[in-house]
């Protein structure tokens, strides 16, 4: 029979239409993908899906779109689902469900996103691995981990590796923790966005373009405010940014450590940040992104970042390389050929309007409490032309935020 | 004589009507539960070389369809008697509990033979046998029943057999190897690929929060068309009033309509809306699995940033292509929209779900509208 379902016409389907190499289906991997699919299917509320230890080759997407449910598998270096020879995607699981809980497993190349869970509550996303294993790559899928559009989300104990651009992408989302993750050689490595009430804490973040961002994008259901990022080591995010163009991600300089982009309300404090060659942190406006146009921008977007506090962190190295031209004769001109950017590079821009004698409301200031460290103000809105170092500006502090706290708590 | 008249036409009545369905049980619909066959629902049926409408199985067909690498599509829809569905100027009828509706994918047969090869073409003028299809002249694929129950709508795959004398129950979905042919000879490989029961939402939970399905063709604008029935052609709102499956719609002058995207008399603008309408809208609106994009594609947005002139995305990854806004009005090889509509790569391809090769004629025709705008996005900073 020609047309057996799936498992059986795979194989064939992969040599007849794909010119790279691809990971051949055994029967093996194809009854276990009808299996799993299966499970899916007829998974209610309450139901756990174990996955035994093993390498498993599927070949399309998964989806899974009932409450409650828990996917388990041995151990993120056990259980392996790799779809290096998927042909239908986009994502390796899509989740569009409540009190969803996976832990414990891997997911390999897959050509999309590898775990998106689009609308929901409740998420914990526990012990996994995601990983692209060709090394980073334009080509692999963008994001990671990608809860969007949820509430009360957990990330934790889990590794990504070569996402094109996000590892850990948390977007539009309220109440998350993100904590004890490693996110290695993606272009961004943990990324919060138009996200509200996040705790991001006791991550590594390494060898990405830029280690942990928090930015709000316009046109979206909200803008992002109030995430707190401490306790975090970010370092050496050198890798080149391997972003396609338009990507939100594909303004981030190679060697930033955290990026605030037009994000309002955040906390980095008591981080260990170091050795990120354009510069340990920036903070930044959407006008440095170049994307913004008054055509494509809702015009209630706010672009500049409001109430941003640093305090209390660690910083070693970083900022003797910068990426790209601008940065580089900026470097240069205000440091010389041998010198470096200081810790915190802003890039200038302020709402002017909201400006009292020459000052943003206190509220809305940008407030560092960090010992003597410096501060470069780029003066991105004259084009780089009168940048400064003075560091008065800086002087104040702002009202802490409080803790994330999870409601319901998560399972352990 | 007047019983004499009423008994001898009721005879012949159901003689005709015997005629004509071949001796079909009537439709079944299935309260619950996913049936093996789709021969259970006795809606369409393979007799004598050809695939036969049921009595009170009433065919319909879309201003402008969702592409399917290119497959004919037969759709139907029956409901038991006593109910209709009620007409709905925007959104999907209100449909009753009982509605079974019927879509399946075929192609016509290509001169060769070879039972793998399908016509690439929008000739659909031998695919007929009245209002059934001739089996001498198509290879059934799949047929998907959307179901009204009690619960909400059910999606139901089925796929058919290669000696199409059914289809088999497919939650799992298929992939089936098949080889587009051209009236040129031409020949394209691809994998034709039934969704799963879970994907079937992909689409038709219109709405991620609630998650509830719906049909997504039977709604007044895509059904405000002629179709030819086998007792002449007829308006499909008017003929669904005339049977009793609607109530409610207006003269169908009144009621929106869709632009016909292949029309070329029509205006591109009107063209290509109607098929950004069908074939994204369903993610791409308000309520969509999309609207985490802040891009809107169906028919009710206006020709603005939400519709993606000059609007940066948001999540696209490597689905930008290196292009910096959906779309650069004047500048369709600078937009991301047909640069994601001419991709086969799973990572990249829009719609994400529905198809394994490009809609040339669709990309030629979303890029000829972008052309034809005016204006730019410039940067400011």
């Amino acid at each position: 029979m020609r047309k057996t379902l799936l498992f059986l016409a795979l194989p064939l389907a992969l040599a007849a239409c794909h010119h790279e190499e691809q990971a051949a289906q055994s029967g093996a991997d194809a009854s276990f993908e009808a299996k799993l699919q299966e499970q899916l299917l007829d998974a209610k509320p309450g139901s756990v899906i174990d996955i035994p230890a093993g390498h498993y080759h599927l070949t399309r997407g998964l989806s899974l779109r009932t409450d409650g449910v828990t996917i388990k598998g041995a151990g993120m270096d056990k259980t392996v689902l790799s779809f290096k020879g998927q042909v239908v995607g986009p994502e390796g699981l899509l989740v569009n469900a409540n009190d969803f809980t996976i832990e414990n497993l891997a997911l390999e190349d897959t050509k999309g996103d590898a775990l998106k869970i689009n609308q929901g509550k409740n998420i914990t996303i526990r012990g996994v691995r995601v990983e692209w294993t060709g090394g980073p790559k334009t080509t692999n899928g963008a994001y990671g981990l990608y809860p969007v559009k949820t509430q009360n989300v957990l990330v934790e104990d889990s590794v990504v590796i070569g996402a094109s651009d996000a590892g850990i992408y948390v977007g539009q989302s309220n109440t998350i923790v993100v904590r004890r993750n490693r996110a290695e050689y993606n272009v961004a490595g943990i990324e919060i966005e138009n996200s509200v009430n996040a705790d991001v804490y006791d991550n590594i973040a390494t060898n990405n373009t830029g280690g942990i961002l928090v930015f709000n994008m316009p046109n979206l259901s909200q803008a992002g405010h109030s995430t707190r990022v401490f306790k975090n080591k970010v370092y050496a995010n050198n890798t080149d940014n391997f972003a396609a163009k338009g990507a939100a991600v594909a303004s981030v300089p190679r060697g930033a450590g955290v990026v605030v982009n037009s994000n309002d309300k955040v906390e980095i404090f008591d981080n260990d940040i170091a050795d990120n060659q354009t510069t340990n942190v920036i903070i930044s406006s959407y006008f440095s992104t170049n994307y913004y146009n008054t055509k494509g921008v809702a015009a209630d977007y706010n672009p500049y970042p409001k109430g941003i506090f640093i305090y209390d962190n660690r910083f070693k190295g970083g900022g003797d390389s910068p990426d790209g031209l601008k940065l580089k004769t900026l470097k240069t001109a205000v440091f010389g050929i041998n010198g470096k950017f200081p810790d915190i590079l802003w890039d200038g821009y302020v709402d002017e309007k909201t400006l009292v004698d020459g000052l943003p409301p206190a509220s809305d200031r940008f407030c560092i409490q960090n010992g003597d460290i410096g501060v470069i103000n780029a003066d991105g809105p004259h084009d780089y032309k009168n940048p400064s170092t003075d560091t008065k500006p800086y002087q104040c502090t702002l009202p802490k935020l409080p803790p994330v706290v999870l409601d319901p708590e998560p399972k352990a | 004589m007047t019983k004499w008249f009423v008994r001898a036409s009721l005879a012949l009545a159901l003689l005709l009507v015997a005629a004509c369905h071949r001796g079909l049980d009537p439709v079944a619909f299935q309260a619950d539960g996913r049936p093996p066959r789709l021969s259970d629902w006795h809606v369409v049926e393979v007799r004598d070389g050809k695939l036969v409408l049921n009595q009170g199985v009433v065919p319909y067909d879309l201003n402008t369809p969702l592409f399917t690498d290119y497959a004919h599509k037969l759709r139907t829809i029956w409901m038991p008697s006593g109910v209709s569905a009620k007409y709905d100027p925007t959104d999907t009828f209100d449909f009753p509990v009982g509605t079974v509706i019927s879509k399946t994918f075929y192609y016509p047969r290509t001169a060769d033979g070879k039972f793998s090869d399908v016509a690439r073409t929008y000739d659909a003028s031998k695919d007929f046998a009245g209002e059934g299809l001739d089996l001498a002249h198509v290879h059934l694929i799949e047929t998907r029943i959307l179901v009204r129950r009690e619960s909400g709508w059910a999606a139901i795959p089925y796929v058919w057999k290669d000696d199409q004398s059914d289809a088999l129950l497919a939650r799992t979905g298929a992939v089936i190897p098949l080889t587009l042919v051209d009236d040129k000879e031409a020949r394209e490989d691809f994998n034709y690929v039934v969704p799963d029961e879970s994907q079937c939402s992909s689409c038709h939970a219109q709405d991620w929060v609630t998650r509830k399905i719906h049909p997504i063709g039977p709604k007044a604008r895509h059904l405000n068309r002629d179709y030819h029935y086998a007792t002449g052609d007829e308006n499909e709102l008017a003929h669904l009033m005339k049977v009793g499956y609607l109530t409610g719609a207006p003269a169908p002058a009144d009621a929106p309509r869709n632009a016909n995207w292949a029309d070329e008399r029509a205006p591109l603008d009107a063209r290509a809306r109607a098929y950004l309408d069908i074939n994204c809208g369903h993610c791409h609106n308000p309520k969509g699995a999309a609207n985490t994009t802040g891009l809107t594609l169906d028919v009710s947005v206006p020709e603005d940033r939400h519709l993606g002139i000059c609007k940066p995305p948001v999540a696209a990854g490597r689905g930008t292509g290196d292009h910096l806004f959906d779309i650069v009005p004047g500048l369709p090889d600078d937009s991301i929209l047909p640069f994601r509509m001419s991709s086969t790569d799973p990572g990249t391809m829009m719609p994400e779900l529905g198809r394994s090769t490009v809609h040339r004629e669709g990309v030629a025709l979303i890029k000829a509208w972008i052309a034809a705008q005016s204006g730019g996005c410039v940067a400011i900073h």
